[in-house]
C-alpha cells in the first residue's frame, strides 16, 4: 500500500535519536571553527603570513652503556653544533664567506655539506659543524647579524672515556646517510646512529626518541618564543655482562702484542672480556672522521679496525687436541689406560709426520698426551677415528659454525670433513690430510671466541651462546629487559670422558712435564691447554720464532678455564705470529687474567658474581 | 531485474543526488586549488579525480538500479569477495608510504579497504535485519556481527591502516545501534572504558607510548605529526570570517601543509573560503546526512533501513574525525574528508554508496 512503513517503530526512534546526535555533533564542529577562525582567527593569521613557525628537533640523549658492574664504558656530553635554515639567509655565498671566518671550516667544506643535503625538506636545517670549540661557539653568538640563518645547537655527542679500550665491542656513531634514510623511515637526516659494534646493534634502544619545539622566529633564524614542544626521550642504557676491570687487565697483559683475549663465563655465556689489540679510539668518529684519522686506521699494517676476537680465523694448533681426545675416548677408540708410543715422528704412506719434541715422547697416554702435547699420540688416534668423526665432535663443541654473539659478522672458522673438501676443492680427502687436523693444523681454523667457547661448554659439559647485553635500563635505572642466557646444547658426550679430558687440562698446567705451566694461578687449580699454529710450513727446518719475518710466524693459542673442579671463567689467548710458542707466550697472558678474575673475586666477595 | 520500472524512475531520490554532485564539485574545485601551479593548472591530480568521479557517477547509477532485495541472497558473497580481496593485497598488494593498502591494475590503483566500508554494511544489514527493532539484541546474536567485523578489521589493522581500521568498528557500531543494541550497555561501556583509557594511557612510560603508536601506525612521525596539525590550525585560523578567497590560501601554496589534497584538504578548503565557506560545507554535509538517515527511516524494510543508515553513518564519521583532527581536536589518524579528498577508490567507493542509499529510497514504495 502507498505510503506505508514496514520498518517497526522502535527502528525510526532510534534512526530520530541518531540524526539529533548527528547535529550536535556537527554543532561541536562549528563551535570547534568558529574558536580557530573567529576567535583565534587574527593570531593564525599573523603566523600565516610571516610563515615563522619553525620545528627545531631536540636529539634524544642516546642511551650509556655500562659494563656489569655499573662503570661507564659509553656516555653523552653536549656539543655545540652550528646549524643553518638556508631559508634565512639571503645571501647563502655571502654567508658561507663570512662564515669560514669564524669557523675552523674551509668554505670548499660548508659548501659539499650543503650540496649533501639538497633536496631536503624547506626550513629544515642543516648541521653545518658539529662540536664547535669554545671560540667558535662565541664568534658565531657575537656575530649573529651577519649571519642570518645560522645558529647555535646544543645536542649530545658520544663519548668513551676508556677509549681504545673494548673499542670493537662497542662500536661507534657516525651521521646517517642517505643509503640509511632511505633503508629506514625512523631516521631522519642529521641523526646520529651507531655505524658498528653494540651501537650499531642495539641502535634502536640506544637512540631514544627525538622530541621538538615547534617556535617563532625572527627574520634572522632567531627564536621569539616557544609555541609547544615534545620532550625528547633519552635512549635506554645497555649494561654488559663485561667486567671493566678483568677488560683492563686482558689488554694490558696482551700489551703491544698483536691479537685477541676472550674470557667467558661458562656457566651462563656472559662476555667477561673481550679484547683485541690492536685497537682504534672510537672518539675519533664523533661528528665525523678525518679523512686522514681514516686512511691512518685503514692502512695500518697491524689492521687496528678488525676485531680479532670473533672475525680473525686462526689454525688452532694444539688447543684442538681436547676435542679429538674427547672424540676419541667417547668413540672407545682409545681408553684412559690405552698407551702409544711416540717415537718423535709418525708415518703415513711415504710421509714422515714428526712430533713438536723431536726426541719424542715414549709411551704416553690421553692425560700424559694433552700435558705434553704429544703429536704422534694425536696422529695415531685421529687416523683412526677418521675426519668425518673428528668434524662431528668438532661441531659438537661449537667450531666450525658462529656461536651467536649479538655482534654482526661473526665469523665461523673451518670444520672441514669429506664433503666440505668436495664442495669447496673439488677433490677428494686424502687420509695424509687427517693427520694435521687432529692437531689443530691443515684446513682447520677458530676464532678466539669460538675456542673460549669451546673449552667453556668442556668445563661444563653443555654450551650457552656468548651473552654481551646483560639488560638494558631507563634513565632512571629502571630494567625494561633482561636478556637471559641461553643455553645453546648439551654436549652428549658422557660424563667420565669429559673428567678424563678435563683431568688432561689440569695436567697441562700443573704436572711437571706440562706445557702450559705458565698459566698457574697461586690457590686455584688451572686447567688449561697450549697450542702453536704454524702459519707456513717449514719442511725439515727448526727455526727460531725471531729469526723469521713477522708475518710467517707461527700464532700463539692458550686457552683455559678455573678453577678445574668448579669452572666460572673460560678463556682463550691468542698472539698473532708471536714471539714464542703458546706455553711460553699466551699461557703467562692467561694466567695474568685469571690472576686479576679471582683477585677482583675475593674483592667483591662472591655473591657480586654470580648472576643468570 | 535490471529493468527500469516508470514508477521507479519518477521516484528518483533527486536532492541526495543533487546534494552529492555539489558536495563532488566542492571536492573537485579544492583539489585543483591544492595541487595548483601557474605553469600547469589543471594538476594530474585534479584531472585523475575528474576522471574518477565520472566512474563514480557510472557506479552509483549501477548501485541504485538492481533491486537491493537482492542482498538478502547475495550480501555474504559481496562480503566475502571484499574480505578476498583485502588479503589479495596482504599477498600482492603494491607499498605506499610505509603501508600496504593498493592492488595495482595497469594504470590504476585500488584500496580494497574503502569498499570493505560498504560490504560491512551490507553484511551486518544482511545480518541482523530479521532482528532490527525487535527485542535489544542479545549477547548470542553479537557474535556473528563481532566476527564479520573482527576479520577484515584485522587485515587492515595489519597493512597497517589504524584510522581506516577504526571506521569500520566506528560504521559497525552505528549499524549495530541503530538495529537494537541497549544504549544502557553502551553507555556503560563508554562510561567504564572511557575514562580508563587516557588514565591507563597516563600510567605508561613514555617510550612504552611511543612503542604501542609505532606499533598501530609506524609510518607515523610523531613530530612530524605534530608540525603538520599545527600548520593546519594555522590555515584553517587564518581563514578567519570571509577566507583568502579562491587560490589566494598561503599556508598552501607554499607546501606547510602535508597532504593537503588527501587528509588535510580542509584546511585548504578553510583557508580559501573562511568560517562562511566552511559553515556552508558542513550544511551540506548535514542535509546529505539527514537526508539519508530520513531515506532510512522511511525505507519498504529493515534491510533498507539498515543498510541506508549504515552508509550514511560511513560518510557520517569520515566528517567528523577529518574535521576534528585537521582543526587539532583529535590525534591525526588519516582520515580522509568524504567527496573533498583525492582519492579514486574512496570516491568511487562513497558514490557506490549514495547510489545505494538512493536505491533504498526508490523502493520504498514497491513490492
Amino acid at each position: 500500500m502507498f505510503g506505508s512503513h514496514e520498518v517497526p517503530n522502535e527502528l525510526r526512534r532510534r534512526l530520530s535519536i541518531t540524526s539529533a546526535a548527528v547535529v550536535v555533533a556537527l554543532l561541536l564542529l562549528v563551535l570547534r571553527l568558529w574558536a580557530l577562525q573567529i576567535v583565534q582567527g587574527e593570531e593564525m593569521s599573523v603566523l600565516s603570513e610571516n610563515n615563522r613557525i619553525r620545528m627545531r628537533r631536540m636529539a634524544a640523549t642516546r642511551g650509556r652503556i655500562v659494563d656489569r658492574h655499573g662503570k661507564v664504558l659509553v656516555e653523552s656530553e653536549a656539543s655545540y653544533d652550528a646549524i643553518l635554515v638556508p631559508e634565512d639567509a639571503r645571501d647563502l655565498e655571502g654567508m658561507v664567506e663570512t662564515l669560514a671566518q669564524y669557523l675552523d671550516q674551509s668554505t670548499a667544506e660548508t659548501t659539499a655539506i650543503l650540496e649533501r643535503a639538497a633536496g631536503r625538506p624547506r626550513f629544515q636545517e642543516i648541521v653545518l659543524k658539529r662540536d664547535l670549540a669554545w671560540e667558535e661557539v662565541v664568534a658565531i653568538e657575537t656575530h649573529q647579524t651577519e649571519l642570518p640563518g645560522v645558529t647555535v645547537n646544543v645536542t649530545p655527542k658520544r663519548y668513551y672515556p676508556e677509549g681504545v679500550s673494548l673499542a670493537h665491542v662497542l662500536g661507534y656513531v657516525g651521521e646517517v646517510t642517505r643509503e640509511d634514510l632511505e633503508r629506514s623511515k625512523t631516521y631522519r637526516s642529521g641523526d646520529l646512529i651507531g655505524k658498528s659494534g653494540l651501537e650499531q646493534v642495539f641502535d634502536g634502544k640506544l637512540r631514544g626518541v627525538n622530541g621538538g619545539r615547534h617556535v617563532e622566529v625572527d627574520a634572522l633564524g632567531r627564536e621569539l618564543r616557544v609555541l609547544d614542544k615534545v620532550d625528547a626521550t633519552a635512549g635506554q642504557t645497555l649494561v654488559l655482562s663485561v667486567d671493566l676491570d678483568l677488560q683492563r687487565a686482558a689488554e694490558q697483559a696482551l700489551g703491544n702484542r698483536v691479537g685477541a683475549v676472550v674470557a667467558l663465563d661458562p656457566n651462563n655465556g656472559d662476555v667477561l672480556a673481550m679484547a683485541s689489540h690492536p685497537s682504534f679510539d672510537p672518539n675519533l668518529f664523533n661528528g665525523g672522521i678525518r679523512q686522514t684519522d681514516w686512511k691512518e686506521l685503514v692502512d695500518h699494517p697491524r689492521k687496528p679496525m678488525t676485531q680479532r676476537a670473533f672475525r680473525g680465523q686462526y689454525p688452532p694448533g694444539s688447543t684442538f687436541k681436547f676435542v679429538v681426545a674427547a672424540a676419541a675416548l667417547e668413540e672407545g677408540t682409545i681408553n684412559p689406560f690405552t698407551g702409544i708410543h711416540c717415537g718423535g715422528s709418525h708415518r703415513l704412506g711415504r710421509r714422515n709426520f714428526r712430533c713438536w719434541r723431536a726426541g719424542g715422547h715414549g709411551r704416553v697416554n690421553v692425560v700424559q698426551a694433552l700435558a705434553q702435547s704429544c703429536d704422534v699420540f694425536f696422529y695415531q688416534v685421529g687416523q683412526k677415528l677418521g675426519i668425518d668423526t673428528i668434524a662431528r665432535y668438532a661441531r659438537a663443541f661449537g667450531l666450525g659454525a658462529p656461536t651467536g654473539i649479538v655482534l654482526g659478522n661473526e665469523k665461523g672458522g673451518i670444520i672441514p670433513d669429506r664433503q666440505w673438501k668436495l664442495d669447496n676443492m673439488k677433490e677428494p680427502w686424502y687420509p695424509g690430510e687427517t693427520l694435521p687436523v687432529a692437531i689443530g693444523q691443515g684446513y682447520v681454523t677458530a676464532t678466539p671466541l669460538q675456542m673460549a667457547h669451546a673449552v667453556g661448554g668442556l668445563a661444563v659439559g653443555r654450551r650457552y651462546r656468548p651473552r654481551l647485553v646483560l639488560r638494558t635500563e631507563d634513565v632512571e635505572g629502571t630494567i625494561v629487559e633482561t636478556l637471559p642466557a641461553e643455553l645453546v646444547s648439551g654436549l652428549d658426550i658422557k660424563a667420565s670422558v669429559l673428567d678424563e679430558v678435563r683431568q688432561g687440562l689440569v695436567q697441562v698446567v700443573n704436572s711437571s712435564g706440562g706445557t702450559g705451566r705458565n698459566a698457574a694461578v697461586e690457590g686455584i687449580v688451572v686447567a688449561g691447554k697450549t697450542g702453536t699454529s704454524q702459519v707456513v710450513t717449514l719442511g725439515r727446518k727448526r727455526i727460531k720464532a725471531l729469526d723469521m719475518p713477522w708475518q710467517h710466524r707461527d700464532h700463539a693459542w692458550f686457552v683455559a678455564f678455573a678453577p678445574a673442579e668448579a669452572p666460572e671463567v673460560a678463556m682463550a689467548v691468542l698472539l698473532e705470529h708471536a714471539d714464542g710458542g703458546g706455553g711460553k707466550v699466551a699461557a703467562p697472558v692467561a694466567g695474568a687474567v685469571l690472576n686479576e678474575y679471582f683477585r677482583l673475586k675475593q674483592l667483591r666477595g662472591p655473591s657480586r658474581y654470580v648472576q643468570n | 531485474m535490471f529493468r527500469i520500472d516508470r514508477r521507479l524512475a519518477a521516484n528518483i531520490e533527486w536532492p541526495l543526488l543533487l546534494l552529492t554532485v555539489l558536495l563532488v564539485g566542492c571536492g573537485l574545485m579544492t583539489i585543483l586549488s591544492a595541487t595548483y601551479n601557474e605553469a600547469q593548472p589543471f594538476s594530474s591530480h585534479f584531472i585523475k579525480q575528474a576522471i574518477w568521479a565520472g566512474a563514480g557517477f557510472a557506479g552509483l547509477l549501477i548501485a541504485m538500479i538492481f533491486d537491493y532485495r537482492l542482498l538478502h541472497r547475495y550480501g555474504y558473497v559481496v562480503y566475502v569477495a571484499a574480505v578476498f580481496l583485502l588479503v589479495v593485497v596482504h599477498v600482492a598488494g603494491t607499498d605506499g608510504g610505509g603501508a600496504r593498502r593498493w592492488i595495482g591494475l595497469g594504470p590504476v590503483s585500488l584500496q580494497p579497504s574503502e569498499f570493505m566500508k560498504i560490504a560491512m554494511v551490507i553484511v551486518l544489514a544482511t545480518n541482523l535485519h530479521r532482528w532490527a527493532g525487535g527485542a535489544y539484541l542479545s549477547l548470542r546474536k553479537l557474535l556473528a556481527p563481532i566476527a564479520l567485523f573482527v576479520v577484515p578489521g584485522f587485515l587492515i589493522l595489519r597493512q597497517p591502516d589504524l584510522g581506516t581500521t577504526i571506521l569500520l568498528g566506528l560504521v559497525a557500531f552505528s549499524v549495530l545501534l541503530v538495529a537494537g543494541l541497549r544504549l544502557r550497555i553502551v553507555l556503560l561501556a563508554a562510561l567504564v572504558v572511557g575514562p580508563a583509557l587516557p588514565v591507563a594511557w597516563q600510567q605508561l612510560k613514555p617510550y612504552q607510548q611511543a612503542r604501542i603508536t609505532s606499533f598501530l601506525n609506524p609510518q607515523a612521525d610523531p613530530l612530524g605529526a605534530g608540525y603538520h596539525v599545527l600548520q593546519s590550525k594555522i590555515a584553517i585560523g587564518s581563514g578567519m570570517v570571509h577566507g583568502k578567497g579562491y587560490l589566494q590560501g598561503t599556508q598552501n601554496s607554499l607546501h606547510f601543509l602535508p597532504e593537503q589534497h588527501t587528509d588535510f584538504v580542509f584546511s585548504v578548503f578553510a583557508e580559501e573560503w573562511g568560517f562562511v565557506g566552511a559553515l556552508v560545507l558542513l550544511g551540506l554535509y548535514a542535509a546529505l546526512i539527514l537526508r539519508g538517515l530520513v531515506i532510512a527511516s522511511k525505507a519498504k524494510d529493515n534491510l533498507g533501513a539498515l543498510l541506508a543508515a549504515g552508509l550514511i553513518a560511513t560518510v557520517f564519521w569520515q566528517v567528523f574525525i577529518n574535521i576534528a583532527m585537521t582543526s587539532g581536536s583529535m590525534p591525526v589518524v588519516g582520515i580522509t574528508l568524504p567527496f573533498l579528498s583525492y582519492g579514486g577508490s574512496s570516491l568511487m567507493a562513497l558514490l557506490t554508496s549514495i547510489g545505494l542509499v538512493m536505491n533504498v529510497s526508490m523502493r520504498r514504495h514497491v513490492y
